[in-house]
């Protein structure tokens, strides 16, 4: 009798419930302006990106020599057919500027894909196996982190070949010691806590362990850093691609349009600051989003 | 055992551990130079040799040379001797030893990124700081906003947009090179900004600084970025502690709190941080050497990728990847000394 009434104190009522998790985390989110905004361009830019064939007024790839190096529309000698201007082979600077951005995301998220499942699992083993294979993998790591970022990927790239592909797998390799460091800091916090013990007590093997019960816990570092990856590996791409390393024209790659367009920087602006000013915008609102995502995954640390 | 304040024999461990630590990424950075050139699809011989084609007694000769017919691990062994030498090969292109080129250009890129790193500090480390004392105003909304920006800038566009605005609307600098063609000056130093001082040509150094100005500039921009944002956070954290209360209740100055007390705390980490940006620099300098033709390494580097001159490219990345790790260990042990703290970790 007596445990009876004991008890009915700590049964929460209804009305305490706390805010679904998701609730509370947009509740936080919101708060911060600029990762709204963020979140915001991002989501135009996949927009743009997956309607490209309906909102490009041209087709990127079309030539014409005729109108070549035409001034956007507010410009003397512009016209609104063509709003950004044309490049010096006459091709509508807005429209390569849209498939572009299907580029530009799709190298985003291809790098970041590779680098997360690759990154992850090395960090899992790191975390789990420790001894010699821990300390193999994470010097391999020290040494990626060691050298210049970009360095490395044109090492890779000029050993690769240039092109797209490789552009990608290199930058996939220069970001990855980030995941495979977060992956193995979670594990080494985590496997000390009770539920991995009792998970293990209950007879987990240790791939079970690895995947069902540490990696979830430490999917919100993963997303942030994931966030912040994806601007780091447009940044890179576009910058192999101005160096000539990265996609090839034609490509409406922003970077490559850079390269592509530079010696005309003297007689054309519009040339050289819509790709520029387009890696810009999209890299700012990753950038954004994944500090945005950082401060409301750990609310504590902003208040 | 109680630990000594400061202790000789604890300093020296501290510094031998540290040093140890480089070895196996030493190693690892002359793995991936070894390894670099036999990556390369086709007989690495030829591929050394370049596309003009080599004889087969040559080929033979150089063959046996290199140690391409002994077993990859002995070939490894004779490649770290060879480096351990300072040989790191012949530029196919001239014929010169690939140490001579790298030690000639790098003054220049040495020039580059110390202005860059001195024009972020100079404008960063304040930004910061005011940023901090002044929380959520708009100069901290601006800082905090203007370098958010910095830090997600694609440089190479940086520069054009730069030279665009600079050099072609106001011509006020040069669009690109080191120090206008009419100036011959002896290099002493290596450093243009020195050299031309010690020359006796005084109208040489303002051209030298006017060339400076647009890649200093564009290659300081993330540094700059990453140190204001750094310095605001740190000062932030310190402006927090118990002795920044004690020391504004003994009735310090302001200035006097902020500058003693606050900032001397707050410098250990962005300290840290300006070391990490060494690598972060040279990465750019490949970069911006590339957008104003500056005559450095990193332009030498990407020059050689398209003249597919591979020893330049394989030890060229070899030495700068040397050079970043000695900095990355000048700051770890620079650290270790500010912060005592850190010394008796381990």
């Amino acid at each position: 009798m007596t445990t009876e009434t004991m008890e009915a104190p700590a049964v929460a009522s209804p009305t305490a419930t706390p805010p679904h998790p998701l609730r509370e985390f947009w509740g936080y989110f919101s708060a911060n302006h600029g990762a709204v905004a963020g979140l915001v361009i991002i989501v135009a830019v996949v927009l743009l990106a997956l309607l490209a064939d309906v909102i490009a007024p041209h087709d990127p790839n079309i030539t014409n020599t005729t109108i070549a190096l035409k001034p956007p529309f507010w410009q003397e000698g512009g016209s609104i057919a063509y709003p950004l201007g044309t490049d010096p082979i006459g091709r509508d600077i807005l429209s390569r500027l849209i498939y572009g951005a299907q580029l530009s995301l799709l190298i985003g998220i291809v790098v970041v894909a590779i680098s997360i499942a690759v990154g992850t699992v090395l960090g899992l083993v790191a975390g789990f196996f420790r001894g010699l294979t821990e300390i193999f993998i994470m010097r391999l790591m020290d040494i990626i982190l060691t050298l210049p970022s970009l360095l490395l990927a044109i090492v890779i790239v000029a050993v690769l070949g240039p092109g797209l592909m490789n552009a990608m797998l290199a930058v996939a390799l220069v970001i990855l010691p980030h995941y495979v460091r977060l992956a193995r800091a979670a594990v080494i916090t985590e496997t000390s806590k009770d539920y991995v013990t009792a998970a293990r007590v209950s007879g987990a093997g240790t791939t079970r362990l690895m995947f069902r019960e540490v990696l979830p816990n430490c999917t919100a570092p993963l997303i942030v850093q994931a966030s912040l990856g994806i601007s780091t590996a447009i940044l890179d791409a576009a910058a192999l691609g101005f160096l000539g390393l990265g996609a090839q024209p034609p490509s409406p790659e922003w970077g490559t349009m850079l390269a592509d367009a530079r010696e005309f920087v003297l007689r054309a602006w519009w040339v050289v600051t819509f790709p520029g000013l387009a890696i810009l915008i999209t890299v700012l609102a990753f950038n954004l989003l994944g500090d945005g995502l950082r401060d409301a995954f750990d609310p504590k640390l902003k208040r | 055992m109680a630990a000594p304040p400061f202790s000789v024999l604890a300093m020296l461990r501290f510094i031998l551990t540290r040093v140890s630590l480089i070895i196996p990424t030493f190693i690892g950075i002359t793995l991936l130079a070894f390894f670099l050139i036999r990556l390369v699809p086709g007989d690495p011989i030829e591929t050394l040799a370049g596309e003009r084609g080599i004889d087969p007694v040559r080929h033979e000769q150089l063959r046996k040379e290199y140690g391409f017919d002994k077993p990859i691990i002995v070939q490894y062994g004779i490649y770290l001797a060879r480096v351990l030498q300072g040989d790191l090969g012949k530029s196919m292109i001239t014929q010169e030893p690939v140490l001579n080129e790298f030690s000639a250009l790098f003054p220049a890129t040495i020039e580059l990124a110390l202005c860059a790193i001195l024009f972020a500090l100079i404008l960063g480390l304040p930004a910061g700081i005011i940023a901090a004392i002044r929380r959520n105003s708009i100069f901290d909304h601006g800082v905090m906003g203007i370098s958010l920006a910095g830090y997600s800038m694609p440089i190479f566009w940086w520069g054009l947009i730069l030279i665009l605005l600079f050099s072609v609307q106001f011509d006020l600098t040069p669009v690109s090179g080191r120090i206008d063609v009419l100036y011959y000056i002896e290099p002493i130093t290596g450093f243009l900004l020195i050299d031309t001082l010690l020359s006796d040509e005084p109208e040489a150094f303002w051209s030298a600084v006017r060339h400076l100005i647009l890649p200093t500039i564009v290659l300081g921009t993330v540094p700059l970025a990453v140190i204001a944002r750094m310095t605001r956070s740190a000062m932030l954290e310190v402006l927090g502690e118990d002795y920044i209360r004690t020391a504004k209740a003994k009735g310090l100055s302001r200035f006097r709190v902020v500058a003693l007390h606050a900032l001397r705390n707050a410098l250990i980490p962005v300290v840290t941080v300006i070391g990490l940006q060494i690598g972060v620099l040279f990465t750019g300098a490949i970069l911006t050497e590339t957008i104003f033709s500056w005559p450095g390494v990193g332009k030498w580097l990407i020059d050689a990728i398209f003249r597919r001159d591979y020893p330049v490219l394989q030890g060229g990345a070899l030495l700068l990847g040397v050079v970043v790790m000695s900095v990355n260990l000048l700051v770890d042990l620079a650290y270790g000394l500010i912060n005592p703290r850190i010394r008796h970790t381990r």
